[in-house]
């Protein structure tokens, strides 16, 4: 039931990744974006203290699939160097500090 | 931007080899022994990168747009994540771990682009039938 529901989670979350990765140019603005407001959604699910099916859809299903280290560590090492360096400084700093900001949010909120 | 036009096959190729590497990341998730270091985390990512970047290598890649989708985007793109490591990171940080939390984003960065490098390296290197002709 567990795996059902990662599996389907991703299922939203990598063709919406895909959707917005379209918005890359030089910069993989279109990535930065996924990967931020993926770790967003991810500290956020966090904080509530989902149960286990909704954690398996939400967190490990749907914020795993739409995510993608991946992706940015290819585009990363094919960038220009000062696109590189710029890319992987935002990709970290905006993916662990929006995690923080998203559990805060979540905190909250319960 | 990407101009080229988007076809709902590439969605639903997405989607499916998406979900298969959620699934195989959650594998290795619930068979990884529990460390401070989420060390299996890192290795998926690593081992994705890796992957990601030799793909071309492959000649079904290289000759194939529905094959190079399902495996890049679809299935190594869902297997890596990068919410997780966040996520871990945030945690270790918050739970006063903080050297932890700092080997954790160095150790991911540092040998998760060396291996995309070492995988567009491979990628670049010409398939044996190809060399020969």
């Amino acid at each position: 039931m567990t795996a059902l529901l990662v599996a389907l989670g991703a299922a939203a979350g990598a063709p919406l990744r895909y959707l917005l990765a379209r918005l890359d140019g030089v910069f993989p603005r279109g990535m930065l974006l996924v990967n931020t407001l993926g770790s967003v959604a991810f500290g956020l699910f966090a904080a509530l203290s989902l149960g286990e099916a909704a954690w398996a859809l939400l967190g490990t299903g749907f914020c795993g699939g739409f995510t993608s280290f991946s992706s940015f560590a290819v585009q990363a090492v094919e960038a220009p160097r000062r696109v590189r360096t710029a890319y992987v400084l935002a990709t970290t700093v905006l993916a662990i500090g929006g995690c923080a900001a998203g559990w805060a949010l979540g905190a909250a909120l319960v | 931007m990407t101009t080229a036009p988007l076809r709902a096959t590439d969605l639903a190729l997405v989607a499916v080899g998406g979900a298969a590497g959620a699934l195989l990341r959650h594998l290795v998730d619930s068979v990884a022994p529990a460390t401070l270091l989420p060390w299996h985390t890192t290795a998926v990512n690593v081992v994705g990168a890796l992957a990601l970047g030799a793909l071309p290598a492959l000649a079904a890649v290289r000759r194939s747009h529905r094959v190079a989708t399902l495996l890049g985007p679809g299935v190594l793109g869902g297997f890596t994540t990068v919410s997780t490591w966040a996520g871990q990171v945030r945690e270790l940080a918050a739970s006063g771990h903080e050297v932890a939390a700092g080997a954790h984003v160095a150790l991911t960065l540092a040998a998760g682009l060396a291996a995309a490098a070492l995988g567009r390296w491979l990628a670049r290197r010409r398939e044996p039938d190809e060399a020969l002709r």
